[in-house]
C-alpha cells in the first residue's frame, strides 16, 4: 500500500490525465466545427462539395487513427515543415489535436447527418415555403433540430474522443495517460494491476458522467413529435 | 430448433477460436535444433528479410551456433522483442538470445549471460554534413529517440539541458525526420544506429558521431540452468581471434564511420557463473 | 428526410453558379494536392525507387501479406470472442436476477469506458510477465483479449437494446405458449435481436480492424508493424504507411458497404421499421 501511494509522488498522474482532457477539449471543438461543415457539404446542392464530404467520411473513418496521427508528425511536420506552434512541445500537442479533430470530424458528420434524418420532411418543406433558401433553412430550421436529434451519437463521439486521446502517444505527445501508464508498468513490475486499475478508473470517472449527461440532455432536448 | 441454432453459433465460435489460436505453439524435435532469439525488426542488428536473417547479432549467433555444432539449417530463429526476453528464456521457448541484450545485474537475477560479444555505447547519428560532434553540441537542437528511451533522457540531464526531445515509435521514423530536416540527431546504441544507416536506402546520408557516452555490454542470454556458457564464450573468443568478428562488424555497418569503441572492444568475455 | 427538399431544382442561372463553384472546389483540391506533392518532392520523398520498393514481391510476400494475415487473424478471433462475450453479458444485462444484472452492468460499463490502448498495454505486460502464453504470443493475445473486452461490451449493449426494441408481443406470445421468461429471452427475443444487430456487428468489425493497428505499439506483428519494419530497412516510411492505410481503407470500406447492404435487406424484410434505421443503428456504435 505504501509502495502504491509513493507512485503518486513519483509520477504525476493527474497531470497526465489533464493532458488527455486538454487534447479532448480542443479536438472536440475542432471536430464539431469540421464535422458540421462536412455535414452541410454532404447535403448541399453543389455536387463537388457533396462528393468531397462523402469521400472524406469514407476515407477517414476507415483509416486507423494511429496512421492519421503518424502522418501528422511524419509527413506534415517532419517532411513538409508544417507547424502549428513556434513552441516545440506545443507543436506536437497541436498536431495531435488536429489529427484527432480530423478523425472524429468524420463521425461528427455522420452523427449530425443521422440527426438530420430525424427531422421530418415537413420542417424543410415549411422552411422552403416561407421563402428560406438553402443556408437560412439549414441554419434556422434543420440544423438546430438535427443537433437535438444527434445528442446521443455526438455524446458517443465525445466518449470515443476522450478514450482515443491516449493514441496521441504516437504523435510525440510524451506526457499523457497511456504513455505514463506504460512507463510505470515497465518500471514498477510488482504493481501492474493497481497501476492499471488507477488509470482505468480514472477514465471511468471521466467517461461515465459524459454518458449520463448526454442521455439527460437528449431527453431534455428531445423534440416532441 | 432455435436453441440448437444458438448452440451451433457458440460451437462455431469455439471452433474458430481453436483453429485461430493454433498459431504459435510448435516445438517438438528440439534435440538436433537450436532455437535462437533475435530481433526481427532492427536492420543491421537483427532483421528478418523474407526467409533470410541479417545483421550483426545474427552473424554472431550463426558463428556461435556453428561452433556448438549446429549447422545453419539447424537454427530456428525466433523473434524476441525487448519486453519478453526474460520470460522467453525462463519458459525455454528459446535456447539463447542474441538481441542487443545488455548484461545487467538486475537481469542476472532471472537469467544467465555468456559473453559479452560486443560493447556498444549510446551515441548519436547525424546527417553526413552535420557539425554536431558530440552530445554537448545538442543545445537548441532537436534530438529524436524512441518512446521511453534512457539515452535521450541522459543527454538532456547531463550534456545538453536545452535539447529538444522528439519521441517516435521507431528509429526509422527518426531517420525520416533527419532527411526531412526537422531532426538534427538520433540517439541509441551505436551499433543500432550504424546498422540502420548502413541500409542501402540510407547509404551515404548519415554518420555515427563516435563519442559513446555509455557502455552497453551485449551478452548472450541463457536460461539459468544452461550449461552452454563456457562453450559460447570459447566460440566468441574464437570469432574475435579469427578476424570473423571484425568482418561481421564491418559488413553490417559499412559506410557509416562506425567502429566499436576501441577502448573496450573487442570485448573480453566474462567468467561463467 | 431527403436532402433535396432543402433546395429547388437549380435553374439555368443557379446551374451555372454551381458549375463555377464545382470548378473552383476541384481546383482548390488539386492545388492542395500539388502543394503537398511538391513539398514532398523537395524532400526527396517522390523518388520513384521509394515507391517502387513498395510494389516488389518481397514487400508483399514477406511483409505486407504476413502482416495483413496477422491483422485478420487477430480481428477475426476478436469478433468471434466479442460475440460470445456480448451474448453472455447481454443476457446478464437482461437477467431477472438483480445481482447478475448489476455485475454485468459494471463489467460492460467499465470496459466501454477504458481506452483500448490502455487494455492492450496492460495485458501485454501482464501476459508476458506471468508467462500464461508463449512470450512471443503475448502481444497477439493482448490485442485479442483487449478487443474482445471492449467490443464484447459494445455487443452486450447491442443485445440489450436489440431485445428492448422488440415489440412487447414477442415476449408475451412466448410466455403465452408456456415458455419461462428466460426461455422466451433465449429462444425468441435474442435470435431476433441478433438478426437486427447484424449490420451493427459488421460495423463493429471495422472498429476491431482499425483498433488492431494499435497492436504495433506493443510489438504485435500486424500490418502496420510489418509496414514499418519493411520501411526501416528501405527508408520509405511514408510510402509504407500510405500503402498500409490504403489496405485498411479498402477492407473497411468494403465491410461498411456490406453492412449497408445487409441493413437494407433486413429493413425491407421487416417493414415495421424496428431495424430499419441504418444510420442510427450503424453509425453510433461504429466508433473506434
Amino acid at each position: 500500500m505504501e509502495k502504491y501511494l509513493s507512485l503518486f509522488t513519483e509520477y504525476n498522474i493527474p497531470a497526465a490525465f489533464w493532458v488527455n482532457i486538454q487534447l479532448t477539449f480542443w479536438a472536440a471543438i475542432g471536430a464539431l466545427v469540421l464535422g458540421t461543415v462536412l455535414a452541410m457539404m454532404r447535403i448541399s446542392p453543389v455536387r463537388s462539395f457533396a462528393a468531397f464530404g462523402t469521400g472524406y467520411v469514407n476515407i477517414i473513418r476507415n483509416t486507423p487513427l494511429t496512421i492519421i496521427l503518424l502522418f501528422g508528425v511524419l509527413a506534415l511536420y517532419n517532411q513538409l515543415g508544417f507547424t502549428l506552434s513556434s513552441d516545440f512541445d506545443q507543436n506536437f500537442f497541436n498536431l495531435a489535436v488536429m489529427g484527432l479533430a480530423i478523425y472524429h470530424a468524420a463521425f461528427v458528420c455522420e452523427a449530425i447527418r443521422s440527426g438530420v434524418n430525424t427531422v421530418p420532411v415537413g420542417q424543410a418543406e415549411a422552411a422552403r415555403a416561407i421563402g428560406l433558401s438553402f443556408f437560412p433553412a439549414a441554419r434556422e430550421v434543420i440544423l438546430p433540430q438535427a443537433f437535438r436529434g444527434s445528442v446521443v451519437p455526438l455524446g458517443n463521439v465525445l466518449i470515443a474522443l476522450i478514450k482515443n486521446s491516449t493514441v496521441a502517444a504516437v504523435s510525440s505527445v510524451a506526457i499523457e495517460a497511456s504513455s505514463v501508464m506504460k512507463q510505470m508498468l515497465e518500471f514498477e513490475s510488482n504493481l501492474i494491476i493497481p497501476i492499471f486499475a488507477t488509470f482505468a478508473i480514472g477514465f471511468v470517472i471521466i467517461v461515465i458522467p459524459v454518458g449520463v449527461l448526454t442521455t439527460w440532455l437528449s431527453k431534455k432536448l428531445a423534440v416532441a413529435r | 430448433m432455435r436453441k440448437s441454432r444458438i448452440a451451433a453459433v457458440a460451437a462455431m465460435a469455439a471452433a474458430a477460436a481453436l483453429t485461430l489460436s493454433a498459431c504459435g505453439g510448435g516445438g517438438g524435435d528440439s534435440a538436433d535444433k537450436v532455437k535462437i532469439g533475435i530481433k526481427f525488426d532492427q536492420p543491421g542488428v537483427g532483421y528478418k528479410d523474407g526467409d533470410k536473417y541479417t545483421g550483426f547479432d545474427v552473424d554472431v549467433a550463426k558463428y556461435v551456433a556453428k561452433e556448438l555444432g549446429y549447422a545453419e539449417d539447424k537454427i530456428e530463429f525466433i523473434s524476441t522483442p525487448s519486453a519478453n526476453r526474460e520470460t522467453s528464456l525462463q519458459n525455454k521457448q528459446v535456447d539463447m538470445i542474441f538481441a542487443s541484450y545488455s548484461i545487467t545485474d538486475k537481469r542476472k537475477e532471472s537469467v544467465a549471460f555468456a559473453g559479452p560479444y560486443l560493447i556498444a555505447g549510446q551515441d548519436l547519428l547525424v546527417p553526413v554534413d552535420s557539425a554536431i560532434t558530440g552530445p554537448e553540441d545538442l543545445n537548441g537542437k532537436t534530438l529524436c529517440s524512441v518512446t521511453g528511451s534512457t539515452s535521450a533522457q541522459k543527454i538532456k540531464d547531463t550534456y545538453a539541458k536545452e535539447v529538444r526531445l522528439q519521441e517516435q515509435s521507431g528509429y526509422a521514423e527518426c531517420l525520416g525526420g533527419m532527411t526531412g530536416g526537422t531532426i538534427d540527431a538520433v540517439t541509441t546504441d551505436d551499433i543500432i544506429l550504424a546498422g540502420l544507416a548502413a541500409q542501402p536506402a540510407n547509404a551515404g546520408k548519415f554518420k555515427v558521431v563516435g563519442k559513446p557516452f555509455s557502455e552497453e555490454r551485449y551478452g548472450v542470454g541463457l536460461n539459468k540452468e544452461s550449461t552452454k556458457c563456457a562453450d559460447i564464450n570459447k566460440a566468441i573468443n574464437k570469432m574475435i581471434d579469427s578476424g570473423e568478428w571484425e568482418k561481421a562488424v564491418k559488413a553490417n555497418t559499412e559506410g557509416t564511420g562506425y567502429t566499436p569503441n576501441p577502448a573496450v572492444n573487442p570485448p573480453k568475455t566474462d567468467a561463467c557463473a | 428526410m431527403s436532402a433535396s427538399v432543402l433546395f429547388d431544382t437549380p435553374g439555368p442561372k443557379a446551374k451555372r453558379r454551381i458549375l463555377l463553384i464545382n470548378i473552383i472546389g476541384v481546383l482548390l483540391l488539386l492545388a492542395l494536392l500539388v502543394v503537398v506533392v511538391i513539398g514532398l518532392a523537395n524532400k526527396g520523398q517522390m523518388e520513384p525507387s521509394l515507391w517502387a520498393t513498395m510494389f516488389t514481391s518481397n514487400a508483399w510476400t514477406n511483409f505486407l501479406l504476413p502482416g495483413l494475415i496477422n491483422t485478420l487473424k487477430a480481428a477475426g478471433l476478436a469478433i468471434v470472442l466479442s460475440i460470445v462475450f456480448g451474448l453472455a453479458f447481454g443476457m446478464g444485462l437482461l437477467s431477472e436476477l438483480k445481482a447478475l444484472r448489476w455485475f454485468s452492468t459494471i463489467i460492460v460499463e467499465f470496459f466501454r469506458a477504458v481506452p483500448v490502448l490502455l487494455l492492450i498495454v496492460f495485458f501485454n505486460i501482464l501476459l508476458s510477465r506471468t508467462g500464461i502464453v508463449n512470450g512471443t504470443d503475448s502481444p497477439f493475445w493482448a490485442v485479442v483479449i483487449s478487443l474482445m473486452l471492449y467490443n464484447g461490451s459494445v455487443v452486450a449493449e447491442l443485445v440489450r437494446s436489440g431485445v428492448r426494441n422488440l415489440p412487447k408481443g414477442q415476449r408475451e406470445a412466448g410466455i403465452a405458449i408456456g415458455l419461462t421468461t428466460n426461455q422466451s429471452l433465449r429462444l425468441i427475443e435474442i435470435p431476433q435481436a441478433l438478426v437486427a444487430m447484424l449490420p451493427a456487428l459488421i460495423g463493429q468489425f471495422v472498429v476491431i480492424l482499425k483498433d488492431s493497428a494499435l497492436g504495433y505499439i506493443v510489438g504485435f506483428t500486424e500490418l502496420l508493424f510489418y509496414s514499418r519494419t519493411f520501411a526501416s530497412a528501405n527508408g520509405n516510411m511514408l510510402q509504407a504507411l500510405l500503402v498500409a492505410a490504403a489496405i485498411f481503407i479498402i477492407i473497411n470500406f468494403a465491410l461498411s458497404k456490406l453492412a449497408e447492404i445487409v441493413s437494407r435487406r433486413l429493413s425491407s424484410r421487416m417493414p415495421d421499421g424496428k431495424t430499419a434505421d441504418p444510420d442510427a443503428e450503424l453509425e453510433a456504435p461504429a466508433l473506434a
